[in-house]
């Protein structure tokens, strides 16, 4: 019998030091039974791909406060590329303009989500990322 | 899923052993064959266990040793270590919020280093239930040494003194009074003892009370020495190791050491000790000892597991359903349903 639980890695990239929104979020898919690994703040794309690798997550959450997004998401989407894991969902969340929002689904970010998003869509979109025939 | 090779892990594949170790946490049927695959190439890395009560500062510690070890090797070649760091799953969700990384960003981007965070998911000793497991394929993947950090301990997670060649306890200042330090319990299992932020004031009492317990345990005759739980619990045919601990003049005395994990005061002292240990056990074939004694009790388990396992498919549902609910309504007692169930 497999026992299945879904992994999914909290990463703060940047220099911003905000990380309320990350523990929220870490602590409602947790609160759905998901093992949420929470990274801390300023990471590197680099360390956040090895981080992804090591721990073989199905999801990485990035949470950007900084206004850096159109270089940071980039940035690791191309290096969790370079350790082959084009597997894993990535979803963002903080404060992005509206207009930034479709470049950042253009370059693979299934969702986008800014303040004031239920906690409750976040945990059921990423099971439907996970496993789209669930749905 | 795509199948994983065990020759590439073993070649230093770190996705391939990421899914491996994923694949026997979640028990899926290729787990078993990719530690069949392993297992022989296993019994090299020092498994070393770092236990204590929440915040005293574990993860920061296996931060500063792991770093430690890795950049003053001098002129050998550094060893390469696997972290295995264990968080506890919440009982209501089943959920978990592993945090342990937080702590060792200094050992990011070093590639001689893979650290693997894990949820306890309803085991109770203070590991997960296939943290062994784990052990076994980093082991096999050719790491030298094994740091296992467990969940936030107090006074009966230890099963880490089972698993682990080394287990270093480590204590915070002003975590109660020198009754609790004569308790039962995971201080006995201490090969090292650390008494983290010795930069408070109360660092130096906490060392000198834990100083006065080891001493009174060491006039007692039970010095908590590697192999003393060997003579107790194994199974008598365990003649080498018994007439080892007759021959055996020297018996190893549990260093307590202050440590200030944050900026790293004290490690060097504690890294040397981490190989005194090492050395020790091997000189006294009680490296030996603690594998036999290790393997015999993960076959137990397995067994354990297995014969579970086997009794859930073979039972009738209704009738088990009728007899708890016998049980339930006070006509039967647990042990007389056993009969029935069994």
């Amino acid at each position: 019998m497999t026992d299945r639980k879904i992994r999914v890695l909290i990463a703060k990239p940047g220099l911003d030091g905000h990380d309320r929104g990350a523990k929220v979020i870490a602590r409602a898919l947790r609160d759905a039974g998901m093992e949420v690994i929470y990274t801390g703040l300023r990471q590197t794309p680099s360390m956040i791909a090895e981080a992804a690798l090591q721990e073989d997550v199905d999801v990485v959450g990035l949470s950007i406060l900084s206004g850096a997004h159109n270089a940071l998401v980039p940035a690791v989407l191309n290096k969790l590329h370079e350790n082959s894991l084009d597997s894993i969902k990535v979803f963002v969340g903080g404060i992005i303009p509206e207009d930034d929002i479709p470049n950042l689904k253009e370059s693979g970010v299934y969702a986008v989500y800014g303040p004031g998003t239920d906690t409750q869509t976040v945990v059921r979109e990423i099971e439907t990322a996970v496993n789209p025939e669930r749905d | 899923m795509p199948s994983i090779d065990p020759e590439a892990i073993r070649q230093g594949d770190r996705l391939a052993l990421s899914r491996a170790l994923t694949a026997v946490e979640n028990n899926t049927p290729q787990s078993k064959d990719l530690q069949a695959a392993l297992f022989p190439h296993t019994g090299k890395a020092h498994l070393v266990g770092v236990t204590g009560a929440p915040g005293s500062g574990k993860s920061t510690l296996v931060n500063q040793i792991a770093k430690f070890l890795r950049e003053s090797s001098g002129s050998e070649i550094p060893p390469k270590i696997a972290i295995i760091a264990v968080d506890p799953t919440s009982p209501f969700s089943g959920g978990a919020l592993l945090g342990d990384r937080i702590r060792m960003r200094d050992l990011a981007g070093d590639k001689g280093i893979f650290i693997r965070s894990m949820a306890s998911r309803g085991a109770l000793g203070g590991l997960a239930h296939s943290t062994a497991a784990f052990a076994t394929l980093l082991d096999g993947a050719g790491f030298d040494m094994i740091i296992i950090e467990t969940v936030g301990a107090g006074q009966a997670e230890v099963d880490i003194a089972r698993l682990a060649h080394t287990v270093i306890v480590v204590e915070a200042p002003g975590m109660g009074d020198d009754i609790q330090a004569i308790k039962a319990g995971i201080l006995e299992i201490a090969d090292i003892m650390v008494v983290n932020k010795a930069d408070k004031p109360e660092a130096e009492n906490t060392a000198r009370a834990l100083k006065v317990m080891l001493q009174m345990a060491n006039s007692g005759g039970s010095m908590p020495i590697a192999g003393k739980h060997l003579r107790r619990t194994s199974r008598g045919k365990d003649g080498p190791v018994k007439q080892e601990q007759e021959e055996k003049k020297e018996t190893w005395e549990t260093p307590i050491r202050l440590v200030t994990a944050m900026d790293g005061k004290g490690i060097e002292t504690l890294v040397a000790d981490i190989h005194r240990h090492r050395e020790y056990l091997e000189n006294y074939d009680l490296w030996k000892a603690k594998e036999i004694y290790r393997l015999e009790k993960d076959l137990e388990a397995l067994i354990k597991d297995k014969l579970m396992e086997n009794w859930q498919e073979s039972i009738d549902e209704s009738r088990y359903k009728k007899v708890l609910s016998d049980i339930i309504d006070r006509k039967r007692s647990p042990i007389e349903a056993l009969d029935l169930l069994l």
